[in-house]
């Protein structure tokens, strides 16, 4: 067999039966075609990419291959036998194993409990629990899956609890495995651990399926890739004879820009000065250790660290929804620590916010576009012109927010969650850019967010720099913050440990300074962070 | 998948709770089947009861008002994504705070002054019962559910407490309070009515009605409409993103507890004011749980929690009428159907989801 030359097609060995093949899948919800006639196969020991932009149909094909849904018309083929999945016990009886973006696991159960949950094997747990365990420890050391077998799954860091997902699957017996945006909840160096682990399954003959929307792990992993845009396949090729460009434009259906277009900042006065600010969590673990900065007017600055490095409690603490124990942030010659200033006081001064966690934070998903395009300056005279809220004023707001930022579709009444990540996202942005702030705290500008509308919020990102705002924008993308940044700080444990200019910045530097390995003070041990953010780092 | 099922709104808003009403008068049916009476007989007899005189239409709208007042109060402290189930230790109180006024002004001041001062003395005792429930919670998070259950059984120890040793009429063994004085009464409906020259029969209902109305359309306002009812709402739909947007979770917290204990406390108006004209042991008669169903089954909207206190009056209503009437059938049976009610539109509320959203979606794909 040809696997272990990881050529992009394995098909050249004598039986090129797919591992699993679909043929003509068709699905409509209502007036949706979710899928349209949709056929790919993938060869077994390969790992194939599921790459297209948010509600271009990966997902629905993935939930009918895994027995979520059914196909209104088509045939699923595992090993060139045509099988019948009507519910996910049946895609695991035909081998298919599935790992979802949001994780199902008993978060206080221990990693063995989770894996046995519903396939015991017998009224008593003794003899089930040991079984799994002695098979357990075969899968980890077959495929350097290793896991804290006794621990409890929410202690676990986020990459492990993945890793539990892929045991579980593994134990079911799964030879195909699907990946539904892996990495979305991951650091990169979770991310590399992953793909390190996912080439070993490749190569010990396992097939995978990879959904994602992010072109630069399609590029770095897979063997193929199949590209899907509005329900149907538009392109179908081996890795190495295609181009990141390429994907983007199939993907959106026409030329983007991946590199943000922008020329040199022309820094003003100083806006929003943080100094020696502590944070501490509810435990009193400290997250921000003696953090100080300036943001200046029409400067973009970039803040990179591995998640869990304190940025977003940093980022909270700007925002007024923590409050520091040390420190002061001075906006406008008022300190909004010592005047204890919440975030309703804050906007008021000119500083916005679109937090790192849209759905957790940024909206209320049960509430209309329209109420959501309110949210934070419900209490404005524009809305409130005597005791009641101006629904008309209201709808007039959201719509033209909508008309300026392209958020589709342009109604105000459909419930935020009807959208599409980047449209949503849009809309937050929208918010709290229409009151015209001085300074615009941005938490993962494009989390959740398809191509298009990516290069559309850089566009106004930069756009806003240049309008002389001061923006912070925190980003697990290196990418992004090198994209936009004209200055970038990076965090370790808490601590600022690096500041520099985006011409002197490259990603080799920044990644030593984000492992705690600053150039100047030399190697500085990570500190007390816990189990959680210590154990990534492998 | 596990996602809940999206129905059109007609469909979510009314088509289903009928459903679920009609499974649960059919399963009552065969309960009254199995008692050996006839359930189409029983059923008239219910509707006849409840709406086939003026005499029942009364005794319905009646119960219908303290159902509305509680309904209110449950709906609004859910809305701040709280479960009150305290609403009945809050009428309890809250009555009392009505009842004390009526004693002492009912025969010294006119019925204008004492009306308003009646309604606000109640507001303000249910309201007050609520707080420190409303206080645990959002300061110490002592989950609400627990501490109102428990401030029921204070507030019933407390009255038994006030009307048998404080409040008692001296000379008299029933511990009730001594008779309010005439300014302390609302009209009742009747008499209303034959002011403009209409005849209708002679029943508790009063004034108390059109109160719990107004209550209902100020509920709707407030929630709806009112930069406070957003900050409501956004409390009870995503306490982070409250808390982003610069609203204090704990101070909405408090804030709605203390208007659902004052809507609750709306019951000592119909109730003491408006029928008994007197304070008097367990008055609220478990309308404040009721008021539990009624807003869950009205969707936690004044105008759901209208129909549905409607409902529940016309069954409390017609129920009376079908155990005086149907030998075999008595109170007990009478409480078997309101749960059969509350089950099915409350708890089963999902069961019959799930098809009715397969048949919109067969339908929506031809």
């Amino acid at each position: 067999m040809d696997k272990h030359l990881s050529t992009p097609t394995p098909s050249s060995a004598s039986p090129s039966v797919p591992a699993l093949e679909l043929r003509a899948i068709d699905k409509r919800f209502g007036s949706v075609h979710a899928n349209r006639t949709v056929s790919f196969a993938v060869a077994p020991g390969s790992i194939h990419g599921l790459i297209g932009e948010n509600g271009a149909g990966k997902s629905t094909l993935m939930n009918i291959v895994y027995g979520f849904h059914r196909a209104d018309s088509g045939e699923i083929r595992v090993n060139g036998r045509s099988v019948e999945i009507t519910s996910p016990q049946e895609a695991i009886a035909a081998g298919i194993g599935m790992v979802h973006q949001h994780f199902m696991l008993v978060e206080n159960f221990t990693v063995l409990e989770n894996v046995v949950l519903g396939v015991e094997g017998g009224a008593l747990l003794a003899g089930g629990l040991a079984r799994a365990r002695t098979e357990l420890e075969r899968l980890a050391r077959d495929y350097a899956l290793d896991v804290p077998l006794d621990a409890v799954v929410s202690e676990l860091p986020v990459g492990l609890q993945q890793r539990v997902e892929i045991l579980k699957a593994l134990y079911r017996g799964a030879q195909i495995l699907i990946l539904d945006e892996p990495t979305a909840v991951l650091t990169p160096q979770e991310a590399d651990a992953l793909f390190r682990m996912l080439r070993r399954l490749r190569d010990e003959g396992k097939s995978v399926v990879l959904v994602t929307h992010k072109l630069r792990e399609i590029m770095a992993i897979t063997d193929r890739v199949t590209v899907m845009r509005q329900g149907a396949i538009v392109a179908e090729v081996a890795t190495a004879t295609t181009s990141p460009r390429e994907l983007a434009e199939k993907m959106v259906g026409r030329a983007v820009l991946l590199r943000v277009d922008k020329s040199l900042a022309q820094p003003g006065a100083t806006l929003l000065a943080v100094r020696d600010l502590d944070v501490r969590d509810r435990l009193g673990v400290a997250r921000v250790k003696g953090v100080s900065f300036d943001l200046r007017a029409g400067e973009i600055v970039g803040l990179a660290g591995v998640s869990g490095n304190g940025q977003s409690e940093l980022l909270e603490a700007l925002a007024g929804i923590r409050f520091p124990t040390r420190g002061s942030i001075t906006l406008q010659n008022h300190d909004l620590i010592r005047e204890r200033l919440d975030p309703r006081q804050r906007r008021a001064l000119g500083l916005a916010h679109v937090p790192e966690d849209r759905l957790r934070m940024g909206v209320v998903a049960n509430f209309s576009a329209e109420d959501n395009a309110i949210l934070g300056y419900h209490d404005r005279a524009t809305y409130n012109p005597g005791a009641l809220l101006d629904r008309a004023a209201i709808r007039a707001a959201c719509e033209g927010k909508m008309a300026a930022h392209d958020v589709r579709p342009p109604m105000p009444s459909l419930r935020i969650s009807a959208f599409s990540g980047g449209n949503q996202q849009k809309l937050v942005l929208a918010r709290e850019i229409d009151v015209d702030p001085r300074v615009l705290l941005i938490g993962q500008p494009t989390r959740g967010v398809d191509i298009g509308a990516i290069e559309f919020i850089h566009k106004k990102l930069v756009a806003l720099r240049d309008a002389g705002k001061a923006l912070l924008i925190v980003s697990v993308e290196l990418d992004e913050i090198l994209g936009l940044a004209d200055r970038i700080l990076v965090m370790n444990a808490g601590e600022i440990v690096g500041e520099l200019l985006r011409a002197d910045a490259t990603e080799e530097k920044i990644g030593l300074m984000m492992a705690g390995i600053d150039s100047r003070a030399g190697f500085s041990p990570p500190t007390e962070s816990g189990l959680k953010s210590a154990l990534p780092q492998t | 998948m596990s996602a809940p099922q999206k129905l059109p709104r007609w469909a979510e808003l009314g088509l289903l709770p009928l459903i679920n009403l009609a499974a649960a008068l059919l399963l009552s049916g065969l309960v009254v089947k199995i008692l050996g009476e006839s359930p189409w007989a029983a059923f008239k007899l219910l509707a006849s009861g409840a709406f086939g005189t003026q005499e029942g239409i009364g005794y319905t709208l009646y119960y219908a008002t303290n159902f509305i007042f509680t309904g209110l109060g449950v709906a609004v402290a859910y809305h701040a994504g709280l479960f009150n189930i305290g609403c009945e230790g809050q009428a309890y109180i809250g009555g009392l705070g009505s009842g004390l006024i009526a004693l002492w002004l009912g025969d010294r001041a006119p019925f204008f002054v004492v009306l308003p001062i009646a309604i606000v003395a109640g507001a303000a005792f249910g309201a007050a019962w609520a707080l420190i429930p409303a206080w645990l919670q959002a300061r110490r998070g002592s989950h609400i559910v627990i501490t109102t259950i428990m401030f029921n059984f204070i507030a019933a120890s407390l009255m038994t407490y006030l009307l048998v040793n404080v409040l008692i009429k001296p000379g008299q063994q029933s511990p009730e309070s001594r008779e309010f004085g005439p300014q302390a009464m609302l009209p009742a409906a009747h008499e209303l009515f034959a002011k403009i020259g209409i005849t209708f029969s002679p029943s508790p209902l009063n004034l108390a009605f059109a109160i719990a109305l107004l209550a209902s359309a100020l509920v709707w306002v407030l929630v709806w409409r009112t930069r406070w009812g957003y900050a409501l709402r956004v409390v009870g739909q995503n306490p982070s993103a409250a808390v982003y947007a610069g609203i204090s979770p704990s101070r909405i917290i408090i804030q709605a507890m203390l208007l659902s204990g004052a809507l609750a406390g709306g019951l000592g108006l119909n109730e003491l004011l408006g029928s008994q004209h007197r304070i008097l042991i367990d008055f609220p008669g478990g309308a404040g749980f009721v008021g539990i169903a009624v807003a869950l089954m009205g969707r936690n909207h004044p105008i759901g929690i209208l129909v549905s206190a409607v409902l529940f009056g016309a069954l409390a209503q017609g129920g009376a009428q079908l155990a005086f009437d149907m030998p075999k059938i008595n109170r007990d049976m009478v409480v078997v159907i309101q749960g059969l009610v509350i089950l099915f539109c409350g708890a089963l509320e999902n069961v019959f989801r799930a098809p009715l959203a397969l048949l919109f979606r067969a339908k929506g794909e031809k």
